[in-house]
């Protein structure tokens, strides 16, 4: 599986609040939560994402609550993964949960640029930013996240 | 092989002898938690996939505190979703306005989290349970509404941190001193992934009220959770409290530790987290002139019986600032009633202060105290994200809430040692 798109750039730290703030948590349908994405740190963030975009950031991506609001409103944006140094332990686990791809990449995370076309590949973990020719090369996935995702999340998981 | 006290609860919860850092475990779960804003995403996964009883009826505990008594039409159909959802599983602990409380107070209270046990809850903060010794962690809707499925919940087993607490705190010196100070030490993502273990003397000088603000507050540095040994004062809090048998676990003496970090209790001093992260801790000597719009004394962190003593001693007989809104939410409807019984109520609104019924309302934005753009406020409360309490150019203050009822009285971040 790989993922191709334009890449969303942000720092360190980047709470749930917000990806996601908390007066648009009294609704959990993903259209909704897709529309506020973002909205407190990039106000045009939903204007410009497009299908199959890519969002890196640096360390702690997602600290803070542990709604899942969050990863569901970044996915129902039309992120196809999100990469950065290091993922806040709910976030990481909410992703997995509901089926966000995201892959742990310092190199990537702070080398990748804003606005630069980045492909992934999921089954390798190799991370290629196409504008700038560089390669990068994530930690794959361990077996039982892999097992979780190719069953289509936790629920799937535990339905089987 | 030698284990961390989490390492001990989550083996057994695994029915394994031993395990190790960086381990993939399944754990039985003595207790699922979700509120009114989680529990309805974790009630819609287990209808899209045809799940509709839980594991134990007895070991789930849903609360309404988040949005309630509710704010809006879409957060009292959530409440009316989980208040459905409870009835028809006959849910033991569901609790809704007139007797809930702040989930992370209210558990604790009742007993239904008690030494030894091994609980996740669709909420951050439900770290908080390590002040009694357990092992608890925050996790999503999902991960939840597989839990309250199966009763088991998987886990990387966590390296941990250990935290050497010596010496006895000054006089409005509380835990949540200690805690802000531990993140400013160590940073938002100091523990990441991993247990925050408190040990040592200084441990027997800290109430449960205390521990209970520090364990909160594990989840701001980054930790799975954090987690203090039992001891008399967790026993005597426990006993005739807890509604199920209880078990002590200790960490062996030579259990491997990432790091060691020291703290001398009878060195800290009021501490002040600046906008817009928890890590960026200032002494209140070093704070400076900040002029306050509000102040918020309650929420999950500082909610508790002797939050509301120490608020109620400074406040006695003072006014509240001009042009200040000073909030005062007891976190359980016990901690309310007992603010009345203690004359604290009267103090409260003597000097100007409203005093709300329980609820998380303001901590995230929710209700209850929204700022406008501009207005600072101090909190002692969890979090000073962006936009965390209302407009995203507001700004909060995280403190004790001896620093918070003293700045309530000048309007500007001070310091109660010198009121």
């Amino acid at each position: 599986m790989k993922a191709k798109g334009t890449v969303h750039k942000f720092g360190d730290n980047v709470d749930t609040d917000v990806i996601i703030p908390a007066r648009y948590l009294n609704k959990s349908d993903e259209e909704w939560l897709a529309s506020h994405c973002m909205e407190d740190i990039d106000s045009e963030f939903v204007n410009k994402v497009k299908a199959g975009d890519i969002m890196v950031a640096r360390n702690n991506f997602g600290c803070g609550s542990s709604r899942e609001h969050a990863p569901i409103a970044i996915k129902a944006s039309g992120i196809s993964c999100v990469i950065a140094s290091t993922f806040a332990r709910i976030f990481y686990r909410n992703a997995i949960n509901i089926g966000l791809a995201i892959l742990e990449c310092d190199e990537a995370a702070n080398e990748i640029n804003g606005g630069d076309e980045v492909e992934v590949d999921f089954d390798t973990g190799v991370i290629s930013d196409i504008t700038t020719g560089k390669t990068y090369k994530a930690q794959p996935f361990p077996e039982f996240i892999q097992n979780i995702i190719s069953n289509g999340g936790l629920m799937n998981n535990i339905s089987k | 092989m030698s284990m961390t006290m989490t390492q001990k609860i989550l083996a057994s919860h695994a029915g394994l002898e031993s395990v190790c850092a960086g381990q993939l475990i399944e754990a039985k779960l003595d207790l699922v938690l979700g509120n009114d804003v989680t529990s309805p995403v974790a009630i819609n996964e287990m209808n899209k996939f045809g799940k509709t009883s839980v594991f134990d009826k007895t070991r789930i505990a849903l609360v309404m505190d988040h949005f309630t008594p509710n704010k809006d039409i879409q957060s009292a159909m959530n409440c009316k979703q989980v208040r459905e959802f409870a009835a028809k599983n006959d849910i033991l602990h569901y609790y809704d306005v007139g007797n809930m409380g702040i989930e992370h107070a209210l558990l604790p209270e009742k007993g239904i989290v008690t030494c030894g046990d091994c609980v996740i809850g669709a909420d951050s903060h439900t770290c908080t349970y390590g002040a009694l010794g357990a092992f608890s962690t925050g996790v999503g809707s999902t991960d939840m509404a597989a839990g309250m499925i199966t009763g088991k919940a998987w886990f990387k087993v966590p390296s941990a941190i250990k935290v050497v607490l010596t010496g006895e705190k000054r006089k409005y010196v509380s835990g949540k001193d200690v805690i802000l100070h531990l993140i400013g030490k160590i940073g938002v993502d100091g523990a990441l992934y991993k247990s925050l273990e408190f040990c040592g003397d200084g441990v027997k000088n800290l109430s449960m009220d205390d521990r209970l603000c520090i364990c909160n507050m594990a989840i701001e540095c980054g930790a799975k959770n954090g987690i203090f040994p039992v001891d008399e004062t967790t026993l005597e809090y426990v006993n005739g409290r807890s509604l199920r048998e209880y078990k002590i676990y200790e960490a062996d003496e030579d259990a491997e530790y990432d790091e060691v970090v020291e703290i001398n209790l009878s060195e800290l001093k009021s501490t002040v987290a600046f906008p817009h992260l928890p890590e960026n801790t200032k002494t209140i000597d070093e704070v400076g002139e900040i002029k306050i719009d509000q102040v918020v004394i309650g929420s999950c962190t500082n909610g508790r019986m002797e939050d509301m003593r120490t608020a109620a001693e400074i406040l006695k007989g003072k006014k509240v600032a001009k042009n200040v809104r000073a909030i005062i939410i007891p976190a359980t409807q016990k901690i309310y009633l007992d603010c009345i019984k203690e004359g604290l109520t009267e103090i409260f609104v003597e000097a100007g202060c409203v005093v709300s019924t329980p609820t998380c309302g303001p901590c995230l934005g929710g209700h209850m105290g929204i700022l406008a753009k501009g207005e600072r406020a101090v909190s002692t409360s969890n979090r000073n994200f962006v936009g965390r309490m209302g407009h995203v150019e507001s700004e909060i203050y995280l403190a004790s809430p001896a620093v918070a009822a003293a700045s309530a009285v000048t309007g500007y971040v001070s310091d109660p040692a010198k009121l």
